[in-house]
């Protein structure tokens, strides 16, 4: 929808279409190639997969959100469902809010819930037009249908669907193009849906390098970035993409990935080979990351470094594998036995997933510990449009007995707490790494002396470290705060940008780092508070718990805590903020 | 295999002690297991920094802080992934394994069946006394079904014991024998034995609790050579293992399986490579 403000330029517009069909009908690769077609075509964009619990013949919904201005979370609305086919797709009705703005087109079988929203229903069965002729897809319909009707260029469409088609064969090739061909001769059907690709503030084509990938791909591309060469995992979802993409990647580089016989094996697999000497990382989920959390503290007390990266998704238990909630901070913070101080980097956005887990594996590294990243479904399994990536090279390293000397102490204490670790081939310095308390020397030591020393040398190497601008990123002064993290940023921001039309300026607080906590920092971030809204998405208010517990905020303080699986709306965090602003 | 061989004048099996001395009870089996593996070590020149120890926990799992070589006293039942991990990314060095029977077969017994299927160059040694002697005393997976002297299994555990070397072998361990640390110069061949052979190999050694099962200090005078050569047939070993009282010792199967270890490429790309599939 072109609106036109009142200085009389025309704002960014985004427009939000959500693709449903049950297994089979393609509505993911309809999705994936609408969004690299808007991408060609000068947009911006996000796709999410969303997915019913069936392996194979399940319904699935591609939720997407095209715009002129790079995008980061979905809206409170959509412009437009388009259903392949309606089996099951009532499972979606909370994710696919939709008003009498929007459009709806399918066959006539379309579920009460959807047909009482008030939207245009435009009638359409893209199984009796794909069986007009053989070869024809429902799923290639629909897309040349969109396509055209938002304006996309057909060049577009085509080339992104022959680059996915073409290794079938040109007779499959030729049968998608047909199918997009029928589609856009229907795209009449759509009138009223904004030609968003027509919109005159889409970026030009000789704009900076922009990339197409997943919060889980970014991940993957962070821990090569940051040096990891060994990966043992256990498949889980919503965090399979991040070892799918590592398992080839790995081995172009000099690395490797080993499929682990479960979550136990894997993270135990990655202390040997850190051990070793190999920068080491595994990634899983809520399930998964229970299992793993005795043998992270094995990293934490051996000071043997490695990189967890737990996507998380609904839980307790099994939860709602395929959905995404911020319910696993508790266990990232609190979830190892006795006292383990240890790293939790949280990402903001995708591409923050590649920056996240790159610092992560430097900080394990450089402090010799178990670092982990808490990533999450939206994130992992969102596709998106975005600039390129800034490189970002970090120098410290891990420290390294490079040489045998007189009486090495694997865990010397003093200066910086980081001890030099020999690794096996050196000569001279041989020790044994143990989760047993241990003397500075690495003898099995149950004496308090002991305990209290490496306790204080485990806690100071990470207070004492500088962590620089990356613990978290804050914007604005007000005397109100935002306070969030991880993927509830995105609807925050939108939401502030929004408001700022209206004089509504609070200040936005997002740690990206969690742990160890920076009182320093947060103090000066909250300096002049006098209200703070923490919006989370977790039933139980677990940020707004650990902020009042570490960082005892001195002012009011509301909590917006949402549980999954619906995402932090924009429009929501916006009626709360308003809620809670009084006038400066 | 060896690998590693030192270049210095010969050590001798006391040069693979550390100072450390021991936790275990006088009289303990698991000092017999430590003098055979120094021993094997000695005999096979394999340089101490070149060697690393791993283990889980238990009586046995402390032997890496009583050895001069490298050494990673992990958490209960997952010594294997460690060496696993260790040995995958470091193929240079020697990797021994250091297990009892719960920590190897109780808790660690998936573990154990997948590092027997995935057949990694190292070599795993199971203490076995059929107790857990850290804990003081209860049943393990070898315990016999009847024994009722845990006050946590007052009346037995009324559970089959578990037959190590017949699941190692219908899980693909390239190597199977059996020693008894009565016999610390008979177990330090099989050792030496073991480490030389390619792929995963599991000695168990039967190792006296003298303090909870006191009865097992007659087990040396029980054991016995097996009266058999060491089998390549894995149908002939399995009939032999099924049929075995436990006592045989000796190398009671080898098998030619390749080692499990993944090449690492020589020529790897940039990372700018990598990023290209991203570019739109």
């Amino acid at each position: 929808m072109n609106k036109t403000s009142e200085n009389g330029t025309v704002k960014p517009v985004s427009l939000s279409i959500a693709l449903v069909g049950s297994g089979g009908s393609g509505v993911m690769t309809a999705g994936s190639l609408l969004l690299e077609a808007a991408g060609r075509a000068g947009l911006y964009g996000i796709m999410t997969r969303v997915s019913g619990p069936q392996i194979r013949g399940g319904e699935g919904a591609a939720l997407l959100r095209l715009s002129t201005r790079p995008v980061f979370c979905h809206s409170g609305h959509f412009d437009l469902l388009l259903a392949i086919d309606w089996l099951n797709a009532d499972r979606f009705a909370g994710e696919i809010p939709l008003d009498q703005n929007s459009f709806i087109a399918g066959d006539e079988k379309i579920p009460e819930f959807f047909s009482q929203r008030g939207a245009t229903f435009c009638e359409v069965s893209f199984k009796q037009l794909a069986a007009q002729a053989p070869g024809l897809r429902p799923n290639m319909i629909a897309l040349g249908l969109i396509g055209s009707a938002i304006g996309l260029p057909t060049e577009a469409l085509e080339d992104v669907s022959r680059k996915l088609i073409g290794k079938k064969g040109e007779a499959a090739v030729q049968a998608s193009l047909a199918g997009l061909s029928l589609g856009a001769s229907h795209a009449g059907l759509l009138d009223g849906l904004p030609a968003i690709a027509h919109n005159p503030n889409s970026r030009s084509a000789d704009l900076p390098e922009l990339w197409n990938i997943s919060g889980n791909e970014a991940a993957g591309l962070g821990a090569i970035r940051g040096g990891i060469r060994f990966v043992a995992a256990y498949p889980i979802t919503p965090a399979t993409e991040i070892l799918e993409w590592l398992a080839p990647s790995l081995e172009k580089v000099g690395g490797v990935l080993v499929q682990a016989e479960d979550e136990l094996a894997s993270v135990n697999q990655l202390i040997g080979a850190s051990f070793g000497g190999t920068p080491s990382l595994t990634a899983t989920s809520g399930p998964g990351f229970a299992l793993m959390t005795e043998s992270i503290g094995l990293a934490v007390a051996s000071e043997t470094p490695i990189v967890v990266v737990n996507v998380a998704r609904g839980g307790p238990s099994t939860g709602i594998p395929t959905k995404s909630e911020q319910s696993d901070l508790n266990i990232a913070l609190y979830g190892l036995h006795g006292d383990a101080p240890h790293l939790v980097v949280a990402p903001f956005s995708v591409s923050d997933c590649l920056f996240s887990t790159q610092w992560a594996v430097h900080l394990a590294e450089t402090l010799q510990t178990a670092a982990i990243v808490l990533s999450d479904q939206s994130l992992g399994q969102t596709r998106s449009i975005i600039p390129r990536p800034t490189n970002v090279s970090f120098t410290t390293q891990r420290v390294i007995q490079s040489e045998a000397t007189e009486n090495y102490q694997r865990y010397m204490t003093g200066g910086s707490g980081v001890s030099p670790m020999a690794l096996p081939g050196l000569a001279g310095c041989q020790y044994t790494a143990d989760g047993l308390e241990h003397s500075p020397r690495g003898t099995p030591s149950s004496r308090a002396e002991d305990h209290a020393q490496q306790l204080d040398k485990r806690r100071d190497k990470l207070s004492q470290h500088d962590y620089g601008e990356h613990w978290a990123h804050i914007e604005g002064d007000g005397a109100m705060a935002v306070i969030t993290w991880g993927s509830s940023l995105a609807p925050v921001e939108e939401a502030l940008h929004a408001l700022a039309a209206e004089g509504i300026t609070p200040r936005l607080i997002a740690p990206r780092l969690l742990m160890p906590v920076q009182p320093e920092r947060m103090a000066a971030a909250l300096a002049g508070v006098e209200t703070a809204l923490v919006i989370e998405q977790c039933h139980g208010a677990q940020f707004f718990h650990y902020l009042k517990a570490f960082y005892a905020p001195q002012c009011e303080l509301h909590s917006m805590a949402l549980p999954g699986p619906l995402p932090i709306r924009p429009d929501d965090v916006r009626k709360e903020i308003r809620k809670h602003w009084r006038q400066e | 295999m060896t690998t590693g061989t030192t270049s210095q004048p010969a050590l001798k099996a006391k040069d693979y002690k550390s100072t450390i001395k021991p936790v275990w009870c006088a009289g303990c089996g698991d000092f017999g297991v430590l003098s055979a593996i120094t021993r094997a070590l000695a005999e096979l020149k394999i340089a101490p920094e070149n060697t690393a120890v791993i283990s889980g926990i238990g009586c046995s799992s402390r032997i890496p802080a009583y050895l001069n070589t490298y050494g990673f006293h992990g958490v209960h039942g997952r010594a294997l992934p460690v060496a696993t991990g260790l040995k995958i990314s470091r193929p240079d060095l020697t990797v021994l394994v250091s297990s009892g029977d719960g920590d190897g077969f109780s808790i660690g017994g998936n573990h154990f069946m997948q590092a027997c299927r995935r057949n990694v160059d190292m070599t795993y040694i199971v203490m076995d006394n059929q107790v857990y002697g850290m804990t003081k005393g209860q049943a393990s997976p070898t315990t016999d079904a009847d024994w009722d002297r845990s006050k946590m299994t007052p009346h037995g555990t009324h559970i089959n014991p578990f037959y190590p070397l017949v699941v190692a072998l219908a899980s693909g361990a390239n190597f199977i024998a059996r020693a008894s640390s009565s016999n610390p110069s008979g177990a330090a061949e099989v050792i030496s034995e073991g480490i030389q052979h390619p792929g995963f190999s599991f000695i168990q050694i039967l190792s006296p609790c003298v303090t909870f099962r006191p009865e097992q200090r007659d087990w040396k005078k029980v054991v016995r050579p097996a009266p058999i050569e060491a089998t390549t047939d894995p149908a002939a070993a399995a009939r032999r293992l099924m049929t075995d009282d436990n006592f045989y010792l000796g190398v009671l199967y080898k098998g030619d399986r390749a080692s499990f270890q993944p090449e690492f490429t020589d020529q790897p790309v940039s990372e700018a490579e990598l990023e290209r599939e991203f570019i739109l």
